[in-house]
């Protein structure tokens, strides 16, 4: 190290230039991860509003909560109006500001290059961009909830015509905020598969990856080529709203009684082909960093290798390579005729096959295994029936027959959110108590742990079981009175209650995990560099938290990442980079 | 060497045989393959879908889009012979290549901005019908690229040579680089061209 690199290195930085405007990949990743909990948080919060409305609908909020809402209700009242600006945001919300920047954005550049021993991304420059594009995005679409007419209220999918002929600029913002965080993942996703092809420590060869790199991997690719078509849409509708185009809008289209005047000759349904061009590989961005996060946490606390490693690996790269040939299974009732339908229903049931192997490789992970049942490891656990649900109820959704009943049901809110919320955020909550010592050298407590998962599970199912039972009965989504005014839906209708009461508890529950995520950044337990007897690169060669530049030399792996329990070894684990004794 | 430093920015991974940039810009030109991809076959679903469509010749200035692609075209070629002169040491050279690549795209620009004049005057509008509306769309998006790589060489024009003379090689990837964007770039009107011009 030559003299101008070491003051360079160990100088003191402002406290802004180390927090704020920082390159490191470890500061960014806990930027991320801190705001997209937020987010998470906000998202929740627009969701207990909504569950009001859809079980008591008209009758009055409570003040206190009518008062968090200013001038959007009337004496506590709200009507469907401010109901569908809270469900666009609301998907809007978890999904991209949420669970994607927590799973990628947070974890993926936290522990991503302390996993392959690399001391930082390979463009930190592009990587701090990455995060302030995300932010604006993020601020500019809390923000539109406060300009006149309020935020976008067309559904997070923002289908055209209506998305088009809402007159109220929360649209605009919703589009404009979007092409920041298209860009923001972008600059991420290049960022990720570079650092993971060029940054590997000596030894590291691609089979000795520990898996939730490869997931991050696949992850990244999917960014990179799913959403530039995203893009490609948003800039289109923005033309529609703002100059006039008629990509989206059709001729003829009757408006309030009367044909709209305009050229016309667009295409609804070209909306909707670009947008889950996206919409569906970005399923994929959800699942795989979770499970990969899941694969982390169960190898190390089953103390067995994974079951199946190679072919986890090339089931996530057949599931990234085909999440781009599905995305017509969302639009069976648009009339696309039958060989189309006939097309992407195959494909469908295809792509459940590499879930389906990485699902049963997990769980043969645990066979045998002498398990800790730690509470990353409850939340683990946890994370395999849920998914497991939440990907068996899509099946009659990826056939064209049984989605003619089921489209546009709670039936189809029940699934994704049990692949998502009980599934995805499982593993995210597994994947902050397993990495919490790595980033503040304490652990989380335990107790308190386990306040906040037993109470969250039941919860979890309490409020998605019974949509799949009202979806059935055929109760429609995106109802801001629930389904009363139906009388298809009055036999199922007392469920509405329920989960309403139960999503109301479990916000009740995240109380605990606020307690402790923040309290035991200051009183948690003190621990070792590698508290958890893992194998992996960021926990046996950089100590907690790792400084700047993460490792004091770089270290070189001798073996794969999860040798556990090997037999002629003295400890139940051989870390990666400890030479393999012939 | 620092632990703190990233490698392979200057010289390429053994086993990859690449430098961080070269892996970096790929990936960026795949995406934006997806995002004029997108937009090309928002060009197709749309023509196949409406009952008349403008022939573009019709509509479209087919000469100023002809020298704009000679535009174009030549100042690939001075990109190319910009960075070769770097990798000839001769710096002056590379400055000479660079600034007429970034003067072709301000003539290009120039001329776009003339075609888009005249619509404009003749009441042609992205709102009057699809085609017009595309063609705003895929050239104002590829105007706005030109842009960018323009404003990319000419911070390499004001401020590059510290970089030079600290860390050749590090410049030179950086031009190459440059390159390959100007090259995509200029891939990209090469469809555009003959899809809305004569198509």
């Amino acid at each position: 190290m030559t003299p101008s690199e070491k003051s360079a290195h160990s100088k003191p930085l402002p406290f802004w230039k180390r927090y704020i405007f920082s390159t490191d990949h470890k500061v960014i990743g806990i930027q991320y991860g801190v705001t997209a909990l937020i987010f998470l948080f906000i998202g929740f919060l627009l969701m207990m509003f909504m569950r009001w409305s859809i079980a008591f609908p008209g009758r009055p909020l409570p003040e206190w909560a009518a008062a968090l809402l200013g001038p959007n209700s009337t004496s506590g009242i709200f009507g469907p109006e401010f109901y569908n600006q809270l469900g666009a945001m609301h998907g809007t919300i978890m999904i991209f500001l949420g669970v994607v920047p927590l799973a990628v954005g947070g974890f993926g550049n936290y522990v991503v290059p302390l996993q392959i021993g690399a001391p930082d991304m390979a463009f930190p420059k592009i990587n701090m961009m990455s995060y302030w594009a995300f932010l604006t995005g993020g601020l500019l679409m809390l923000f539109s909830f406060f300009i006149e007419g309020g935020a976008a209220k067309s559904g997070w999918t923002a289908y055209p015509p209506l998305a088009v002929l809402d007159a109220d600029s929360g649209q605009t913002i919703w589009l404009v905020g979007m092409v920041f965080l298209i860009t923001s993942s972008l600059l991420g996703a290049i960022n990720f598969i570079v650092t993971i092809i060029q940054l590997r420590a000596p030894g590291l060869t691609w089979m000795r990856l520990p898996f939730f790199v490869w997931s991050e991997l696949v992850t990244a690719f999917i960014l990179l080529l799913a959403f530039p078509p995203l893009e490609a849409a948003g800039v289109l509708q923005l033309m529609d709203r703002i100059a006039d185009t008629n990509f989206f809008m059709p001729s003829g289209l009757v408006v309030s009684g009367e044909i709209r005047e305009a050229a016309g000759g667009g295409s609804p349904l070209l909306w909707q082909h670009l947008f889950w061009f996206l919409g569906h590989p970005e399923v994929y961005v959800l699942i795989l960093p979770a499970l990969g996060i899941v694969a982390e946490i169960i190898a190390n606390n089953s103390r067995k290798p994974l079951w199946g490693y190679r072919s986890m690996v090339y089931s996530s790269l057949f599931l990234g390579f085909m999440s781009f040939v599905v995305w017509s299974h969302h639009m069976y009732l648009t009339g696309m005729g039958s060989v189309m339908n006939a097309f992407f229903q195959t494909t469908t049931m295809i792509i459940s096959i590499p879930s389906v192997i990485i699902l049963s490789a997990l769980i043969l992970s645990l066979w045998g295994g002498s398990i800790r049942f730690t509470v990353p490891m409850l939340f683990a656990v946890a994370f395999l029936p849920m998914f497991g649900i939440g990907g068996l109820t899509g099946l009659p959704l990826g056939i064209s027959t049984s989605d003619i009943h089921l489209h546009d049901t709670y039936y189809v809110i029940g699934h994704f959110h049990y692949v998502v919320a009980p599934g995805v955020i499982f593993g995210l909550f597994g994947g902050i108590y397993y990495w919490f010592p790595k980033a503040t050298g304490r652990k989380m407590g335990t107790v308190l742990g386990h306040l906040h998962f037993w109470p969250t599970l039941i919860c979890m199912n309490v409020i998605f079981m019974p949509m799949f039972i009202q979806g059935l009965a055929g109760v429609s989504r995106r109802l801001y009175d629930g389904g009363s005014a139906y009388a298809h839906a009055q036999p199922v209708l007392h469920w509405n209650a329920v989960i309403s009461m139960a999503a109301w508890t479990m916000a009740i529950a995240q109380i605990p995990f606020i307690l402790n995520f923040f309290g035991s950044i200051f009183f948690g337990k003190k621990v070792e560099s590698n508290p958890w007897e893992a194998t992996t690169l960021e926990w046996t060669a950089a100590p907690s938290p790792p400084p700047h530049g993460n490792f004091p030399e770089i270290p070189t792996v001798y073996c794969g990442p999860y040798e556990y329990s090997q037999p002629n070894s003295e400890t139940d684990f051989h870390p990666q980079n400890q030479p393999v004794e012939a | 060497m620092s632990t703190a430093e990233i490698q392979y920015i200057e010289t390429p991974r053994p086993d990859t045989g690449l430098t961080n940039g070269k892996i970096g810009i790929w990936l960026f030109l795949a995406s934006e393959v997806m995002l004029f991809g997108a937009l090309f076959s928002a060009y197709v679903l749309l023509r196949v879908g409406a009952e008349t469509w403008p022939m573009g010749r019709d509509v479209l200035n087919i000469w100023l889009a002809l020298v704009n692609t000679v535009v174009l075209i030549t100042s690939s070629v001075t990109m190319v012979l910009a960075w070769a002169a770097l990798m000839k040491n001769n710096y002056s050279e590379h400055k000479k290549f660079l600034a007429l690549t970034f003067l072709c795209g301000l003539i290009f620009l120039g001329i776009k901005a003339v075609e888009y004049g005249q619509k404009f005057s003749h009441d042609l509008f992205p709102s009057t019908n699809n085609f017009l509306a595309i063609y705003f769309v895929l050239t104002g998006l590829h105007g706005l690229h030109v842009l960018g790589g323009m404003i990319v060489m000419l911070y390499f024009l004001l401020f590059g040579r510290k970089n030079w003379v600290e860390r050749p090689k590090m410049y030179t990837n950086r031009i190459e680089n440059t390159g390959l964007y100007w090259h995509f770039v200029d891939l990209v009107w090469i469809f555009l061209f003959p899809v809305l011009y004569l198509l």
